[in-house]
């Protein structure tokens, strides 16, 4: 329970120091992005609305302190003004309209990634210096090293483009209604493949490498030895003696990922013009629409921390020595 | 890089006698000197661009979108520039962007790292929780919000960068650090009434070199393909040549949908294969520091002399 209050205290103050980012930013940052943006913009909106914006973003005389209460005040009841780029749209709106395709686009490409690697590390570790030992390590990182968004690029030229194996762009085919039938459920699975296939080429490696270090060692235990002496079958002792011991690390690495996930899903986003999260806070870059990419950076960050506290919890459930001390 | 990587060690004395192997054991071994030989040519190519492509590179030419020919080995852009030249350019910003991004990330890095180590107690919970904070934020989408908010330009994806990856390298590198402060010859120069800065920086620090010199690999890495990465977006200094950049254009030109793969691939492989060098010349710094890892001189079978290079 300790473990569990000092970690949620932990993820409070990273949460409070990104509050803190997003409320400094515009106020501190040379050039007075601000004023370029309402200068865009101005004819567009109610002076009301403009007026709220100002106090959003901190372009007004009040003390900063008193600013700062405020912001703090709007955060917490769901205020996060309006967007720019899509106007009158409420920002809350259009991040609630989003996300969900990031969490499909970044929750499949996870768990493919996740459960394949782990796979792949345990049988390297359980064969070493078999096929899968020595000849899939080295292919991964020479992949891993090329840069992400170059990767994608080029699987959409050759698998959209060249082969028109796969559609290239967005999450679903323009003019189909999204609906709960076959067909919409088809479609969005065909625009899922290429994009998610790409996350998990390049990140299977770190998946595959870490199980197998771990498992190494695992596999050196007395119980291993033990397993073997008692004539258990060698699927049971790699699974459930070997495999089962190495995977926390793994859980960890579950958690970390899950940033990667939204963190590399932008680019992913991007090269396919895919609808979720990470391309909307490009487009919002561009259009110069801060409260927007503000929103966005924060719900990232929320989604980030939420899912390291559910995998430290989860960690609690696993780990015995975790809850003695 | 690689002078770098052959004098950076050798100025402290406290590892004299281990640096000489260290050495020795690079320039020994396969990884390194692959690794080394790849970094130094790119690292010629960068100094020699002005000379083997006199003039701006970026120069509008009438002659789009070629073929690979013999006149232009890589073809042109839809702009008509030399493909060729592009990439031998840029690679003077991408190689001095992550080399100073490597160097001052690690160099953040050591600070926080011997400082946690060192005081303990009060500073290393603060730092730590510094440190944990800056590695839970998603580095992209911090990344994006950064680069948009302050004014384009070179100085601004280093430091956005900087702010992005020290965070990684403190870690390794405190903990690290950690275990060399329970070390009795630590203690011994605490009591000696050695000052806090001369311990840290003549005791501690010469002792983890191989971490530091992995971690700064490490973060040069990150450099380069991040600062790609930022460029491809468009959030870099579009007007200067760089690998990133080069692919932010080929994108916007749409290179690869009117089927010119040849703007499109260079630049990429390029960035790959400096990775690539770089984590080579990694692994071979951990084989010779590391005896674990080290391989037997045993005259071996064929089959394990390809299982240790697996590894």
């Amino acid at each position: 329970m300790r473990f569990i209050l000092r970690r949620l205290g932990f993820y409070l103050i990273a949460f409070w120091a990104s509050i803190t980012l997003n409320f400094l930013l515009p106020r501190f940052m040379p050039g007075d992005p601000v004023s370029r943006m309402f200068a865009r913009s101005q004819d567009r909106m109610q002076p009301e609305q403009i007026e709220a914006l100002r106090k959003l973003l901190g372009v007004d005389d009040r003390p900063i302190w008193e600013q700062y209460i405020d912001y703090l005040h709007n955060i917490f009841t769901g205020q996060m003004g309006v967007s720019i780029s899509r106007f009158p749209t409420p920002v809350t709106e259009v991040i609630s309209s989003q996300i969900g395709w990031t969490l499909l686009l970044g929750g499949t490409a996870l768990v493919v990634a996740a459960v394949v690697g782990n796979l792949l590390g345990i049988l390297a570790a359980w064969r070493r210096g078999g096929a899968i030992d020595s000849a899939l390590p080295p292919v991964l990182v020479f992949i891993g090293s090329f840069p992400y968004f170059w990767l994608a690029m080029g699987a959409l030229y050759l698998f959209g483009v060249v082969l028109g194996w796969f559609p290239i762009r967005h999450a679903f085919t323009d003019g189909l209604e999204p609906a709960f039938t076959w067909e919409f459920i088809g479609d969005v699975g065909a625009h899922l493949v290429l994009p998610a296939l790409t996350i998990v080429l390049v990140s299977i490696g770190g998946w595959m490498l870490g199980m197998r270090n771990t498992m190494i060692a695992t596999n050196s235990e007395d119980y291993i030895t033990m397993a073997e002496a008692k004539g258990l079958r060698p699927g049971r002792i790699m699974l459930r003696y070997a495999a089962r011991n190495a995977m926390l690390p793994s859980v960890t690495s579950f958690g970390m990922g899950l940033g990667f996930v939204v963190g590399g899903a932008l680019l992913t986003e991007v090269v396919f013009a895919y609808p979720g999260v990470g391309y909307q806070l490009l487009n919002a870059v561009q259009g110069l629409d801060y409260p927007l990419m503000q929103g966005l950076f924060l719900t990232i960050t929320a989604a980030v921390l939420l899912a390291n506290f559910l995998v430290d919890i989860l960690y609690v459930r696993l780990d015995p020595r975790v809850r003695s001390n | 890089m690689t002078t770098a990587l052959l004098k950076q060690p050798t100025p402290t004395p406290a590892v004299r006698k281990p640096n000489r192997s260290f050495v020795h054991g690079l320039l020994s071994n396969k990884k390194a000197l692959t690794g080394m030989a790849v970094m130094f040519i790119f690292i010629a190519l960068a100094l020699l661009a002005p000379v083997l492509f006199p003039g701006d590179p970026s120069r509008i030419t009438a002659m789009a979108s070629l073929e690979p020919s013999a006149e232009h080995w890589l073809g042109t852009t839809a702009k008509g520039q030399d493909v060729l030249a592009l990439t031998v350019h840029g690679s003077r910003s991408s190689l001095f962007v992550g080399l100073t991004v490597g160097v001052a990330s690690t160099f953040i890095g050591i600070l926080v790292g011997l400082a946690s180590a060192y005081f303990g107690k009060f500073i290393d919970e603060a730092l730590s929780l510094v440190t944990n904070v800056f590695l839970l934020l998603p580095g992209l989408p911090l990344l994006v919000i950064l680069a948009a908010f302050l004014p384009p330009g070179l100085g601004t994806v280093i430091l956005v960068l900087v702010v992005t990856g020290w965070a990684g390298s403190a870690r390794v590198l405190r903990s690290q650090a950690l275990s060399i402060r329970s070390k009795d010859f630590v203690a011994a120069a605490v009591v000696s009434g050695e000052r806090a800065g001369r311990i840290m920086f003549r005791e501690i620090l010469p002792n983890m070199a191989s971490i530091v010199m992995g971690t700064l690999l490490a973060c040069v890495i990150y450099g380069i393909g991040a600062q790609a990465g930022l460029e491809f977006l468009g959030l870099g200094d579009v007007s200067t040549v760089s690998w990133g950049n080069n692919l932010f254009w080929a994108g916007n030109e749409g290179a690869l949908l009117t089927g010119s793969w040849w703007v499109f691939v260079p630049s990429g492989v390029c960035i790959a294969l400096v990775a690539f060098a770089l984590a080579l010349i990694n692994y071979a710094v951990d084989e010779v520091t590391n005896p674990r890892l080290r391989k037997i001189k045993t005259p071996k079978t064929p089959a394990t002399a390809e299982r240790s290079a697996a590894k």
